[in-house]
């Protein structure tokens, strides 16, 4: 038998937790700082303290960059028909459906014409909730009529590429996303329309091989992750740890992959000023 | 999965496959090697880990082939029994089409990688007269994992492009095991537009694991190699025809494959990923490669039905590793056949035809 035994106590905390803090703030992953979320969001969701670039979906990304938060979507009513039945621990199918509910969008990607500091422009922007911005025949036949529009109406293009790369529950229909988009950019790039590609944190895979880096400029956010393969794979091929800052914007700019590596406060700009170089 | 000890039929081959027995045996478990999907699981399902190559099955049919061979050999049997032999080796004949048309798309994968299996330069040995290799992308290096040079098909100037496998340690080291650095897809971009220079068609040979991921591939600007070359074969004005023969992995295939016709091996494979990649990261767990495989449809028949691939070649009877002469011939027969009817197309057809091929490909949505 035990000397004592202990009194079950029923703690009171009703008055505290009436406060609501959830969301309000938001720590910086990089700096280990507490941000007040609207502090956050006034500064374009870079981090004010270590000036860490926050991802952001693809519809903030076109109201930093059209005037007025003003734009037309088009190329909205596309979604994937699952061509392969594809099921792995999940079914594909199902994941469709939840990333649609989750990002109100049919796929990872929105088509938007708008203007940017006055100059007609066809946005691309790719929505990194919706399966890590994975590519298949959707985001791939939209993105290629982004193309045909800027091609068509001769008006600059810009895709900004958030994305892990193809996706695999299309198979070999995703890899072909790659050849008809780059061969579409032929065609844009031959009728001398600009096109301007802007990779944001993370860009990798099947997207960095193909439109991602065949801008006229290729520019991308600071601390941005970009590259071929994914780190853990060079890893398991290399065994040895990967120095750091390895795949990163910066270390693409030491490498003389990219044109520019461009704060997001100054990316509109910085595009304003390359189309006005580009167009007479 | 079913339980090795009593059900599987290879145990079965095995044993009836000792020489001096007798002949009602085979007919037998003959009977029992049908390729229903669950047998076939038993065949290659958990086992498929330990088969290093190609298919078993082949392999014990090979078996009996042979005993049948011996036991007629030996003579001194009833018209009877020499009859049944002689159906028998029909059997395996037949069963041995039947096996090929039905393998997985693990056991195909197995096939696509199999050690034999003729390489890009046992190809242009068979097919091709003249070969003169051409090396260096002329900014960093020469990669050997991918092989350009100029060639004559039957008379005719041609460029050859292909992904390099090798066979033995040291080559196999040379040649990086088929994954190509930048350096290969610039120096293939580089030969193919001095092909486009003088006019000359080109052929080009895919079997590659993938685009090499490695430390300096990345320094070195893996993504903007495959990325540059996607755009700038799609507007070659020659004939461009690539045979996929063997693994066709993802970006690094593709960088050489944008082309006027797309030929496939029949055993070949294609797809975004490696089973064993696929598995790793949608299962969790890479030894669900062949459930991968299946899932992904890498196989000739899949793309074709799928339209990504023109044309899906023959190989001979159990494979290409089996007759490398026959192999080619057959790929000889349609590269032929298909240059041809290239040939009678302009360049500005050739350029637009290719763009529309790609343009239309794959368009699995809707609105």
């Amino acid at each position: 038998m035990p000397w004592f035994k202990r009194q079950p106590v029923t703690l009171d905390a009703s008055g505290e937790k009436n406060v609501r803090t959830e969301g309000l703030w938001v720590k910086c992953e990089q700096c280990r700082q507490i941000i007040w979320k609207k502090d956050l969001d006034e500064n374009m969701s870079v981090c004010p303290k270590c000036g860490k670039h926050f991802r952001i979906d693809a519809r903030t990304r076109l109201a930093q960059l059209l005037d007025d938060n003003q734009y037309e979507t088009f190329d909205t009513n596309l979604s994937s028909t699952d061509p392969l039945s594809f099921v792995d621990l999940k079914a594909y199918r199902n994941r469709l459906q939840a990333a649609q509910r989750d990002t109100q969008l049919k796929d990872a990607i929105i088509n938007a014409y708008g203007k940017l500091d006055g100059r007609p422009v066809i946005i691309s922007a790719m929505e990194y909730a919706f399966i890590g911005g994975s590519m298949g025949a959707v985001v791939g036949e939209v993105i290629t009529r982004a193309i045909e529009r800027a091609h068509d109406a001769r008006t600059p293009l810009i895709i900004v590429s958030a994305s892990g790369g193809a996706r695999m529950m299309e198979g070999v229909i995703s890899l072909m996303q790659l050849a008809k988009i780059s061969a579409a950019l032929a065609r844009l790039d031959g009728a001398k329309v600009p096109y301007i590609s802007v990779l944001t944190d993370p860009t990798t895979g099947g997207v960095t091989a193909s439109f991602a880096m065949l801008g006229d400029l290729n520019i991308a956010e600071p601390g941005a992750l970009i590259g071929f393969a994914g780190p853990r794979v060079i890893e398991q091929t290399i065994r040895q740890k990967l120095p750091p800052g390895f795949q990163r914007a910066e270390f693409l700019l030491e490498h003389g992959f990219l044109d520019a590596v461009v704060p997001r406060k100054e990316l509109k700009a910085y595009i304003s000023r390359a189309l006005a170089f580009m167009i007479p | 999965m079913k339980k090795r000890s009593r059900d599987n039929p290879r145990k079965n081959l095995t044993e009836a496959g000792e020489p001096g027995v007798g002949i009602r045996p085979h007919a037998e478990m003959l009977t029992q090697i049908d390729t229903s999907s669950d047998q076939r699981e038993a065949l290659s399902g958990k086992n498929s880990a330990k088969m290093e190559s190609g298919s078993k099955t082949q392999q014990e049919l090979d078996k009996i082939e042979q005993q049948i061979t011996h036991l007629q050999s030996l003579g001194g049997q009833t018209t009877e029994a020499q009859r049944e032999m002689a159906e028998l080796g029909a059997r395996v004949k037949e069963l041995r089409r039947d096996v090929s048309a039905h393998l997985n798309a693990w056991e195909r994968t197995e096939l696509a990688r199999h050690p034999q299996r003729p390489y890009t330069l046992d190809y242009i040995d068979r097919i091709f007269t003249d070969w003169s290799e051409i090396h260096g992308d002329r900014s960093f290096g020469d990669d050997p994992a991918i092989v350009c040079g100029m060639a004559r098909f039957h008379g005719e100037e041609v460029l050859v492009v292909g992904n390099q496998k090798a066979r033995d340690t040291k080559q196999k080291v040379y040649r990086n095991f088929g994954y190509a650095n930048p350096e290969g897809y610039r120096k293939a971009m580089r030969v193919m537009q001095i092909a486009e220079k003088f006019k000359r068609p080109i052929f080009t040979f895919v079997d590659t694991p993938g685009a090499y991921p490695g430390l300096g591939a990345e320094e070195r600007g893996q993504a903007e190699a495959i990325a540059y070359n996607l755009r700038e074969m799609a507007r070659l004005r020659v004939p461009i025809i690539t045979t996929i023969t063997g693994e066709g992995g993802s970006g690094g295939a593709l960088a050489i494959a944008i082309a006027n016709r797309v030929l496939m091996m029949e055993n070949a494979i294609y797809s975004v990923i490696s089973p064993e990649g696929c598995a790793s990261i949608m299962w969790r767990d890479a030894t669900k490669k062949d459930l991968a495989a299946q899932a992904m449809k890498i196989t000739s028949k899949d793309l074709s039905e799928m339209k990504i691939v023109d044309e899906i070649i023959a190989e001979p009877a159990g494979g290409a590793h089996n007759d490398h002469a026959e192999a080619a011939a057959l790929v000889d027969g349609v590269l032929q056949r298909e240059l041809a009817e290239l040939k009678k197309m302009s360049a500005e057809q050739l350029v637009d035809s290719r763009y529309q091929k790609f343009r239309t490909m794959a368009q699995f949505y809707q609105e």
